[in-house]
């Protein structure tokens, strides 16, 4: 490892080692991916690895969280995205060439990407 | 830099329990094609002991307690596959039998404040990027990039931290007093040296975040305007002296530690030494000597550590616990560290909860929660059903705590009022079948082994109490050995040269003070009203009880029972040597103690 030469340096190392234990610590976004036997053999497995790489290359604090089937087999991989006390907003079949659209419009942005978007839960009235 | 996970399994509490546990997750992740998105990772205790080896799988926040290498594919299956908990693995309260897989939701954990353990079972303690990732060394960039050495001591002093070892002194007065005095070197030193039968919070702390007691060191000889520090563990810890080494290590390559520290121009650096496990080598002077490579012994107090310490230099001894709330202080504010605890004790406290008890573990409170609290509320009460007596806070020389003082605070004062010490944090419970005379004997006996016998009263005035105690016990005192005890007592605690003589008396007069009666039933009555003194007691069995099972007449090592199938069986009291067999397996509660 190198020597440090500074604080400067050291401010900037933990903010690059943050995002490796970033599973442990609270961030306000959660992405839930569908995996159950339905979800990974529609292609729920190159989704989430499609949506890790999306988020570590914009350098994007969020979750990314697995589930099991949720009975909505047909729309596999199902894709849930929750910011903060707003709706979570489903997803369905999203395929790995979606996922940037999905990051750069939802989580930048802001806006729900409507014509893909199949459903939304407020916080609260799960279930 | 590695690559983001979606999963991190956490697996704590590898004490020779399970080594294979980590290899076998890794495996299986491997063979599932999982790995990639989760990564497992070793991490230092997570002070649920009574549950180990346990796992934590963030983010879900899914918690597995006893987790043997042959439930891996069953969990990675269940719950990394397809999201579920594994029920069956999950913890579940002893009251209500109710099962509770999240972690945060477990009563044990749920009633804690961990701000000193808060990396412990959190992150690889042998990293030190996670350490710095979790926000490690960011105290000590406030320090050496916007605060004097002045600011830094009068924050400590306000935030009326004290010394967490047991003694209690004010932390930022020690370090003042270091500073102040005369000479050119003065030294930092780290007391690892945890010798108190059933205590482990210092190793825990050492073995799962070591980087923490290196930082506070680091602020606190950058504070006092030191170079030099030493950490001091007994050989006996040897993960922890592993950990701590790797911890130094790495911190020197990040040039942490050493010549100029980030460029601040402010030079120190840490050396380990290793105890060789004595008792009274966590009393600070024989804690010097022991550095120094002297015999451990201690020396007379004509002049203090913070004057004339470790080679005669200006010294500042301070627990391992003590330095790492250092760095809470500096990242959140003396007045956020005085908002937890008391008006006297502030913050919060690690303490080891063994004994009869339903949660073994380590624990971190606030200062000033009650003993009901922590006995029942994180410790699950006492098992099968027994009634609680009594509390030994603060290891061997600590005092015993009784069941009428269930609801007083802990902290400092409250204790020392009780007859008792913080000491460094051990926790004994124990139940009705504890006999108060024969755990003050108990202790004198471990007392007496480890007293280095250099003053008088500490050597001999121990031996004669334990000489009582064990009399006492055989049904052989005397009423008048009350009043002998208790002027040995106060003569040892006053006239004892240190911590260890001055303390030592505690088992034996908080006893009296609040078990007098059990003594007086040995002496007078020659009963044990607990059923544990082997001279004052006797085994029978009870005869409209026992159904004549044999159990008791197969297991008696000493074929002291007879008594033919299904008829009532009967004692030899001649034969027998009181060993209790027939009483722990009997299903019918038909042996008796009287």
């Amino acid at each position: 490892m190198p020597k440090l030469k500074s604080f400067e340096e050291l401010r900037k190392l933990r903010t690059q080692l943050q995002k490796d234990i970033k599973t442990r610590t609270e961030t306000s976004t959660t992405i839930t991916v569908g995996m159950g036997t339905c979800g990974i053999s529609a292609g729920a497995r190159e989704t989430m690895h499609a949506i890790l790489a999306e988020l570590d290359e914009r350098n994007i604090d969020a979750h990314v969280t697995t589930v099991g089937c949720i009975g909505m087999c047909h729309k596999e991989p199902l894709v849930d995205v929750q910011q903060g006390d707003e709706p979570r907003v489903t997803y369905g079949n999203v395929t790995p060439a979606m996922v940037p659209r999905i990051i750069e419009e939802h989580l930048i942005q802001g806006h729900v990407v409507e014509e893909w978007a199949i459903g939304r839960v407020a916080v609260g009235q799960e279930g | 830099m590695t690559e983001q996970h979606r999963a991190d399994v956490l697996v704590s509490c590898l004490h020779g329990r399970s080594p294979e546990l980590i290899p076998a997750f890794q495996e299986e992740i491997k063979r599932r094609g999982l790995a990639d998105e989760v990564q497992v990772v070793d991490t230092g205790c997570r002070g649920f002991c009574a549950m180990g080896p346990v796992v934590l799988i963030q983010p879900d926040g899914l918690f597995y307690i006893q987790v043997q290498p042959a439930d891996v594919p069953e969990l990675v299956e269940e719950t990394l596959v397809k999201g579920r908990a594994v029920e069956r693995l999950a913890y579940k309260e002893p009251a209500t039998h109710e099962t509770i897989p999240h972690y945060d939701a477990i009563p044990f954990y749920s009633k804690q404040v961990r701000h000193v353990m808060r990396n412990c079972g959190m992150i690889n303690p042998q990293s030190i990027e996670e350490y710095i990732a979790v926000g490690g060394y960011q105290a000590l960039d406030k320090v050496l990039t916007s605060m004097a050495p002045e600011e830094i001591i009068s924050e400590v002093k306000k935030s009326g931290l004290r010394g967490r070892g047991g003694a209690g002194f004010p932390t930022g007065r020690k370090w003042e007093s270091t500073r102040r005095a005369p000479g050119d070197i003065r030294y930092v030193i780290a007391n690892g040296d945890e010798g108190d039968p059933g205590a482990f919070m210092n190793r825990s702390l050492m073995e799962g975040d070591p980087h923490s007691v290196i930082e506070g060191m680091i602020i606190g000889a950058y504070a006092i305007g030191v170079h030099q520090g030493y950490i001091y563990v007994r050989d006996e810890y040897p993960l922890a002296v592993k950990n701590l080494g790797i911890a130094i290590e790495q911190a020197r390559e990040y040039g942490l530690l050493g010549e100029d520290i980030l460029g601040s121009g402010f030079n120190f650096d840490v050396k380990i030494v290793r105890g060789a496990g004595a008792f009274v080598c966590g009393e600070s002077s024989a804690l010097m000597q022991s550095v120094e490579g002297k015999v451990g012994e201690p020396r007379p107090k004509h002049f203090h550590a913070t004057e004339r310490g470790l080679w005669d230099c200006p010294t500042a001894l301070n627990n391992v616990e003590t330095w790492a709330n250092v760095p809470l202080i500096i990242n959140n504010g003396a007045d956020w560290f005085a908002s937890l605890g008391t008006e006297g004790s502030k913050g919060t406290k690690t303490f080891c909860l063994v004994g009869k008890i339903e949660n073994t573990g380590l624990i971190e409170v606030p200062m000033g929660i009650t003993l009901r609290e922590i006995i029942y509320d994180i410790g699950g009460g006492i098992p099968d059903g027994k009634e609680f007596k009594a509390v030994q806070t603060g290891g061997p020389s600590g005092g015993c705590i009784p069941a009428s003082l269930l609801d007083l605070p802990v902290d400092y004062d409250s204790l020392a009022e009780a007859g008792s010490i913080m000491g460094s944090g051990g926790m004994i419970v124990m139940d009705e079948r504890t006999c108060m005379v024969d755990i003050a004997r108990y202790f004198l006996d471990f007392l007496k082994e480890e007293s280095c016998g250099k003053c008088t009263p500490c050597r001999e005035g121990i031996r004669r109490m334990l000489e009582i105690l064990t009399r006492i016990t055989e049904g052989q005192g005397e009423m008048a050995d009350l009043e002998t005890l208790e002027t040995l007592a106060k003569t040892v605690q006053s006239a004892s040269l240190c911590g260890l003589g001055k303390t030592a008396p505690n088992p034996v007069l908080s006893t009296l003070r609040y078990f007098h009666d059990e003594y007086v039933a040995h002496i007078v009555d020659h009963k044990c009203p607990a059923g544990v003194c082997k001279a004052l007691i006797e085994y029978y069995i009870i005869a409209d009880k026992c159904t004549g099972c044999g159990l008791c007449r197969r297991k008696c090592p000493q074929e002291a029972i007879s008594g033919e199938k299904k008829e009532l069986h009967v004692i030899d009291p001649e034969l027998c040597i009181k060993c209790g067999v027939c009483f722990d397996v009997c299903k019918f509660d038909a042996v008796g103690v009287r």
